[in-house]
């Protein structure tokens, strides 16, 4: 039995993975198709996209109209489970009341975690992500460059299914041939958004997202991702034709029961699950790693959060995959005679340097996309277009005040209409009803854009977690406090984001509402609200200055390693998963390598 | 973002994603308190395959005249125009309501404004017309109606008879185009799964003066 319950775990595993994300769940897909036996823990319940995706339900069948309340934030349909902004039970705190220095932690709690309802951007780190200290003297470099990692983007990107092209754009790293799959043709509004972009220097491509946008090639990418090993291979090409292509309806973010996006539940777990190796126990939810006289991991402890009882597995070793901050907090949490301020935190630094994705959007409306004829623009339920960073030459050359870029993301057309949405004034003012409501309602429908910038933040000692020194979550595990601080680099990158933005839209011949404040303190989101967090494991070259090395393991316990974004030493503008699932492949094989040669 | 600064049909311009207030940027609790968690309505896990109609996860709680009231109003705002019916006819009302009773933050303020804008309309009906709004003369309504719509302003004064009007108008044009018959009114063609994305028609692309100039 594939999922198990807390009285049939085996006596003893190769690897413990904890969590089932997109970390978890690449180690374990990584290490079961090797022939490693594996436990994945997860903390949430078990749950199947095929049977629970409400793919084409409509509003009018949901409460208040599919509209996002505290309990749904990004809607009722949208995929997650028993989390959000804040999970029953537990709590986390923040030193600060100040909203630009407090953080704030998005979480589900199902079986492959946010990967259910994440956006499916897909972007690869360039070359000088992986080195920004010695571009411009700040944060930190990575201890590996972009071509450690390449030959991993190109084997998730396999995997999973990426499409967009390749551009040959700065630090916008193309992938191989015959890697990414094409992708859909751009919207109305998105051809215009380009067209009106290329004046102002702004290069809008194809976006990189995890969608299929035909069926992966099944005879010829097993063999290249797992050469050599005819079961992988087998299993793979089998799974491979079970995952249908988009059919371009639907929101991603309700989950895709047809397997055609990219969920761990969809694409890493099934074929795990296949090779006969992996056990997974759902609401098990791990307090601490646990140690053996001579300081290495003998396995957790967890509660069974069905009957709230503790129990303890071994193995040879454990990964954390919880996310960055849940990670840091088991790590906190597993303090013993010989780690008494917790496990793998002899550098002090354990929780340290978290990083978000700057964020700040800008809406504009649009008169040449009004009444335009009514025709079909779901598309891969998602951005079809993205622009990456482009002002490298200038920011070199001292020019914009930030160190580091942003990419944009965009949402146009006319997208089922589902959730409040306020109708404003019309023209003279007022509030329009009867004929006249109607009329404009047809109109104006469609003729929105949305921006949204995403841009790197620069790590800094005042943005960090802790175990907090009273709170508990209802099983009594110690739970995380925040710090947070934004450094002047980001203020100035959200304002000239907004600025772009109107900039875009007056060129679009739009129109925005109100002007852009030069303050870029007002606009920013919260830490932690665009969902990008990373760090506080951080990997390096030294002990003394980082928490995991450049395989992302414990520098103190070296059969402890860390899967999720909380090794990224630097947070790019990219988003984040694509780089997770990318070095998770490579750790795994890492430890593959040396548990055969008998170090682990 | 604050959905009370979205724009007019913002839904359609964000990729689908609508977000209900972040507790987060709400009002601050003391250093080391954590953020509390919201109102138990539908909960976080509720069974999402399951169509659902108001009044199934909280009771509701329109008095049978506020019924009256609110369905007169729909169907000012929204009337049956021979091709497309009216507001009442596909549920707005029971979603209104539904939407006054719900037990989260913006429901509550939001539940105390047409409440009390509705207390007043009907006030306001029998004190110059000598009988409640639903009973009043269809002329007689115009008036009020009409009068609660000249705001003049992009945001109506708080506690306006123009804000609570403004709002009502809002809902019920939520209610209205986030069924399928008013998706279909809108020009809402999609929700179906198709073999091939073509992209927007080459006519319109042209009349746009854009070039579908992306080489994939
Ligand atoms: C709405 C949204 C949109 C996003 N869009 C994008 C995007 O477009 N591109 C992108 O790159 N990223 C995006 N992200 C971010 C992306 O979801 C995360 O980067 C990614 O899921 C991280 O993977 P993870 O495995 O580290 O964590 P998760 O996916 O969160 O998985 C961690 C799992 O561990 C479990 N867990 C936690 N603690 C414990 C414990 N103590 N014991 C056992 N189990 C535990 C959790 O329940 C969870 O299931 C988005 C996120 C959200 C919410
Ligand atoms: S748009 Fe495509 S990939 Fe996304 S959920 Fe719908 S069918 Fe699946």
């Amino acid at each position: 039995m594939p999922l198990i319950d807390s009285g049939s775990t085996a006596k003893s595993y190769d690897v413990i993975v904890v969590g089932s994300g997109a970390a978890g769940g690449q180690t374990a897909y990584t290490l079961t198709m090797e022939g490693a036996r594996v436990l994945m823990l997860e903390a949430g319940r078990n749950y199947d996209p095929r049977t629970e995706s409400p793919m084409f339900n409509t509003p009018d069948t949901a409460p208040l109209r599919g509209s996002g309340t505290p309990e749904k934030y990004f809607g009722y349909f949208d995929a997650t489970v028993g989390g959000g902004w804040t999970v029953p039970g537990e709590p986390y705190t923040n030193v600060s009341t100040e909203k630009n220095r407090k953080f704030t932690w998005w979480r589900s709690r199902m079986l492959g975690g946010r990967t259910n309802h994440w956006g499916r951007i897909s972007l690869r780190n360039g070359p000088y992500d992986f080195k920004p200290r010695s571009r411009d003297g700040l944060g930190f470099d990575w201890p590996i460059s972009y071509e450690d990692v390449s030959p991993y983007y190109d084997k998730v990107e396999m995997l999973v299914g990426v499409y967009g092209t390749n551009e040959g754009l700065e630090n916008t790293p193309n992938s191989p041939e015959g890697v990414l799959l094409p992708p859909p043709r751009a919207r109305i509004g998105e051809l215009l958004a380009r067209q009106r972009g290329r004046p102002l220097g702004i290069p809008v491509i194809a976006a990189h997202r995890a969608v299929l946008s035909r069926p992966l090639d099944s005879k010829n990418l097993p063999a290249k991702i797992h050469p050599g090993n005819a079961k992988a291979q087998r299993i793979l090409a089998e799974d491979m034709q079970n995952r249908a292509a988009c059919f371009w309806a639907t929101d991603c973010g309700r989950g895709c029961a047809i397997r055609a996006n990219y969920q761990s539940t969809t694409v890493h777990i099934p074929p795990a699950l296949a090779t006969g190796n992996l056990d997974i126990l759902t609401q098990a939810m791990v307090r601490e790693v646990t140690v053996d006289a001579a300081g290495k991991a003998t396995g957790v402890t967890y509660i069974d959060k069905t009957t709230g009882t503790e129990h303890h597995v071994s193995a040879r070793v454990v990964v954390l995959g919880a996310g960055a901050c849940e990670s840091v907090r088991i790590l906190l949490n597993s303090k013993s005679a010989l780690f008494p301020n917790g496990l793998a935190n002899s550098s002090g630094l354990v929780g340290k340097y978290i990083m978000d994705t700057v964020g700040a959007s800008w809406n504009g409306q649009i008169p040449l996309l009004e009444s335009l004829p009514p025709h079909n623009e779901d598309g891969a339920g998602g951005g079809h277009v993205y622009a990456p960073w482009w002002l490298y030459k200038e920011q070199r050359a001292g020019k914009l005040g930030f160190a580091r870029g942003y990419h944009v993301e965009f949402g146009t057309g006319k997208t089922m209409p589902q959730g409040f949405s306020s109708f404003g004034p019309n023209a003279d003012g007022n509030t329009s009803y009867g004929r006249r409501l109607r009329e404009e309602a047809r109109r104006y429908y469609g003729s929105y854009v949305g921006f949204t910038g995403r841009g790197e933040m620069i790590p800094n000692a005042d943005s960090f977690c802790e175990i907090d020194p009273k709170a508990v979550d209802k099983w009594g595990i110690p739970v995380l406090r925040f710090t947070w601080k934004w450094s002047d680099h980001e203020f100035k990158q959200v304002a000239h984001m907004q600025r772009t933005f109107a900039d875009w839209i007056a060129a679009m011949g739009g129109t925005s509402k109100g002007t852009p404040s030069p303050d870029g303190s007002k606009a920013i989101e919260p830490g932690g609200a665009i969902i990008h967090e990373v760090g506080g494991t951080i990997m390096g070259d030294k002990a003394s200055s980082s928490v995991t090395n450049s395989w992302s393991q414990t520098w103190d316990v070296p059969n402890v390693f860390v899967a999720d974004g909380g090794v990224f030493a630097s947070n790019a503008d990219k988003n984040p998963t694509l780089t997770i699932m990318a070095l998770a492949w490579r750790t795994a094989d890492r430890i593959l390598d040396q548990m055969r040669q008998g170090n682990l | 973002m604050d959905r009370r600064l979205a724009i007019k049909w913002m839904l359609a311009a964000s990729a689908g994603v609508v977000m209900a207030r972040n507790p987060m940027l709400g009002a601050s609790n003391p250093p080391g308190i954590a953020e509390p968690e919201p109102p138990f309505g539908y909960g976080k896990d509720s069974n999402l395959m399951k169509a659902s109609k108001p009044g199934d996860y909280w009771p509701l709680t329109f008095t049978e005249l506020q019924r009256r009231q609110a369905a007169v109003l729909a169907d000012i705002i929204i009337p049956d125009d021979g091709k497309n019916p009216s507001a009442t006819s596909v549920g707005v009302v029971d979603f209104v309501d539904e939407w006054v009773s719900a037990p989260y933050p913006d429901n509550l303020r939001d539940r105390k404004i047409i409440l009390d804008g509705m207390a007043w309309l009907d006030e306001e009906s029998v004190r110059r017309f000598g009988r409640r709004f639903a009973e009043s003369s269809e002329a007689d309504r115009l008036v009020l109606v009409e009068e609660m719509s000249r705001s003049q302003k992009a945001e109506p004064d708080a506690g306006s008879s123009q804000a609570f009007f403004r709002l009502v108008r809002d809902l019920v044009g939520v209610g209205y185009f986030t069924t399928p018959v008013g998706m279909k009114d809108l020009g809402y063609v999609g929700n179906v799964p198709l073999a091939t994305f073509d992209g927007p028609p080459a006519e319109l692309v042209a009349k746009l003066g854009l070039v579908d100039e992306v080489k994939w």
